[in-house]
């Protein structure tokens, strides 16, 4: 038998119309009911398209992926918004003649930093200082005022142990009977710029942004591998290139639109973040953060075999990298080494660039080692990666 | 497309085929399992073969050594004179692969699947369209692809190995799990397919399904190829073998081979999985009359040799999917 194999192989992908005519079995064809138009289907833009679809119609995802973070922004936001300097409560056992001399107007000054409340028996006091009903206790002896406090809070002792200061100073300047000479106007900075929503935002946006990288990124390998897609890919002329930046287009619209939402939600009157000059800086910020967070994610799906181990694996590694890097709380008081482990994490960086051109007025030089870092980042884990990848199961 | 390539190899005359695989001592080996062990095929441009075998025979991964989706351990493999691996662009656009039915985007519709699978080889929308006018599956172009019945998803899944318009294409059990109707619809949509020019290599464990469908076939079992050919020839070599079944439970396996052995009956193959007492055998003239003595002829079916019976005869065991 012999077959000329150009007039046997249909010639379908030299022109529709001619494969059309030569198969029977292709019935009518697109052209019924009106010509449809013929697309160019390109790899990047259709594979993102899927990838996009999969989560847009995935109404679980969404929800995990983009309302949940904006509640936890909101919920925080509202809950530290009238927190914004550390107000103490002082115990006052018997009298304290610097505290009982004060004048009206000193005690409407001291009033904004601490209320004093006077307790007759010191060791109940002291008890309630220890269970955290009060940040203070303070007593007279002789001439010695005594402050004590517990290092649960080191903020709100360190706080308690400044205004004692400067009313003992004041106090100790009278007494001198000469006018002071040189006046110490203290005022937090704080105060004046940073408000929680402003640590807030860049920290739960770090968060957000690492859930959806990594999280997605590591899942969507393994659920393509487990279901043999990539394999399906590896079979077609599809470049890896192709597959990759797909994903990545993906992500970045997804972690761009967190961002946006973030800073919509952030600067309405109600939450009252002020955006500093610079602010536009945090979208290439937070797309180099992207790349470092989804090469871990790639990691994640390679070593992973089932969707299972993937999401715990990923858990374990954004909760508390989260924790670690300042999405949630300061880290200013934080002990030496978690500071140190904070150092190796990708999201730390994220964060803190992200509340300096957010807030502090950080500009592109600030930033822009911290973006250099996080894409050499990016690059050594993926090369990394690369030795642990595959296409398929088994 | 049965075109009497069957008698070729030894046939009158010129032969202008040219081998689309050639596969030759392929060996894979998964830790203590030789998945496959020492497989050779020489399969030609046209062909309809089939890989069969039951469960566990090694027909997948020998189909997925074929596509160039896994490294043999030994031996060498040939698409069009070219080795599929490592992963070779060239050969990629001239082959189509047909995966399970759960191998498509979560979410996505049916055209939007298409459209996707078509991309990858750079093929316009029109021509995916067509592709899924000719599986029949225009109207359901909206349908999540999850939300497909068994045989429609086949059909997606053949669309999509189709649709750049591959010369060879590789189907893995692709009536799996389907109703009696859906695979019928299938097959003629395979044929089809094969009459085209194209050629084809199914892997099934569906003997009747092999014996229909495809020109040549190869019965594997444990990781090797016990023989390939025509499904007709290999059952003309049995013999004219003869299956006869009865009711089960009317006469003892054992008391029949004794009686069958002093009847002067030869290797007769006596079977009994309690439902039915089978016997296969060259002469089933005095195994009738051994049974009608016996009255042991309830339910009684005559009937010639199929590839099952090659199977048995191969392998010396029933065939169980």
């Amino acid at each position: 038998m012999s077959i000329d194999e150009t007039s046997a192989r249909p010639s379908g992908t030299a022109g529709t119309a001619a494969a059309d005519a030569e198969k029977p079995a292709g019935g009518a064809g697109p052209g019924r009911g009106g010509p449809a138009k013929d697309r160019r289907l390109n790899p990047v833009r259709e594979l993102a398209r899927a990838m996009i679809l999969s989560v847009l119609r995935d109404k679980g995802t969404i929800f995990f992926l983009m309302v949940f973070p904006i509640l936890f922004l909101m919920l925080f936001g509202t809950l530290f918004k009238s927190g914004g300097t550390t107000h103490i409560k002082v115990a006052q056992v018997g009298e304290v003649k610097v505290l009982d001399s004060l004048t009206a107007a000193h005690r409407e000054q001291l009033s904004k930093a601490a209320t004093i409340t006077k307790v007759t028996s010191g060791p109940a006091a002291l008890e309630k200082v220890r269970a955290g009903d009060y940040d203070a206790l303070v007593e007279q002896v002789g001439d010695t005022v005594v402050l004590r406090y517990s290092l649960s809070d080191p903020v709100k002792g360190a706080s308690a142990r400044a205004t004692l200061n400067a009313v003992l100073e004041q106090a100790n300047l009278a007494a001198t009977g000469k006018p002071a000479k040189y006046t110490l106007k203290a005022s937090q900075v704080e105060d004046e710029s940073v408000k929680p929503i402003q640590y807030l935002t860049p920290g739960l946006l770090g968060f957000a942004i690492a859930t959806s990288s990594v999280f997605s990124t590591a899942l969507t390998l393994v659920t393509l591998r487990r279901k043999k897609i990539l394999q399906r890919m590896q079979l077609s002329p599809v470049r890896p290139w192709e597959v990759v930046a797909a994903r990545i287009s993906m992500t970045m619209l997804m972690v761009l639109t967190q961002t946006a939402l973030f800073l919509v939600v952030a600067t309405l009157p109600y939450f009252g973040l002020q955006l500093t000059g610079n602010w536009w800086l945090v979208v290439p910020l937070v797309v180099c953060g992207t790349l470092a967070l989804m090469s871990l994610g790639l990691l994640i799906g390679s070593l992973s075999k089932t969707e299972e181990s993937a999401g715990g694996l990923a858990q374990l590694l954004v909760l508390p990298m989260s924790l670690l890097s300042g999405s949630f709380f300061s880290l200013d008081g934080a002990p030496e080494w978690v500071r140190a482990v904070s150092y190796v994490m990708p999201l730390h960086y994220l964060v803190e660039g992200g509340e300096s051109v957010l807030s502090r007025g950080g500009g592109l030089l600030d930033v822009l080692p911290t973006m250099g870092g996080m894409l050499a980042f990016a690059a050594v884990v993926t090369a990394l990666t690369l030795r642990f990848f595959k296409w398929n199961e088994g | 497309m049965r075109r009497g390539r069957v008698a070729a190899p030894h046939g009158q005359g010129v032969r202008v085929v040219t081998a689309a695989i050639v596969a030759d001592g392929v060996r894979k080996r998964y830790g203590d399992i030789q998945a496959v062990d020492g497989v050779s095929l020489h399969i030609e441009t046209g062909e309809f073969h089939g890989i069969l075998g039951p469960n566990g025979a090694g027909k997948t991964t020998t189909l997925e050594i074929l596509e160039g989706v896994r490294e043999p351990d030994e031996g060498r493999i040939e698409l069009f004179g070219e080795s599929p691996w490592p992963r070779n662009p060239k050969l990629l656009r001239r082959i189509g692969v047909q995966f399970q039915a759960s191998s498509f985007f979560d979410k996505l519709t049916t055209r939007e699947t298409i459209y996707l699978f078509a991309s990858f080889y750079r093929v316009g929308s029109r021509q995916a369209d067509a592709m899924l006018d000719r599986v029949g599956l225009t109207e359901f172009g909206g349908v999540p692809a999850d939300k497909l019945s068994g045989g429609q998803a086949q059909r997606l899944s053949i669309a999509c190995g189709l649709v750049h318009d591959p010369e060879i294409v590789f189907l893995d059990e692709p009536t799996a799990g389907l109703d009696p109707q859906a695979r019928r619809n299938l097959w003629d949509l395979l044929r089809d397919v094969n009459e085209e020019g194209r050629t084809l290599v199914l892997t099934t464990h569906y003997l009747d399904e092999a014996e229909l469908l495809c020109d040549r076939v190869s019965v594997m079992e444990k990781g090797k190829v016990l023989k390939t050919g025509a499904p007709a020839a290999l059952i003309r070599e049995l013999d004219d073998m003869v299956r006869v079944s009865v009711e089960s439970g009317r006469i003892e396996p054992d008391t029949l081979r004794g009686l069958l052995g002093s009847a002067g009956v030869e290797n007769a193959l006596v079977e009994d999985d309690g439902i039915t007492l089978s016997i296969a055998t060259h002469s089933p003239g005095p195994v009738l009359s051994v049974l009608a003595d016996r009255r042991a002829l309830r339910g009684l079916e005559v009937r010639g040799a199929t590839l099952e019976d090659v199977f048995l005869q191969l392998t010396g065991r029933e065939y169980r999917a």
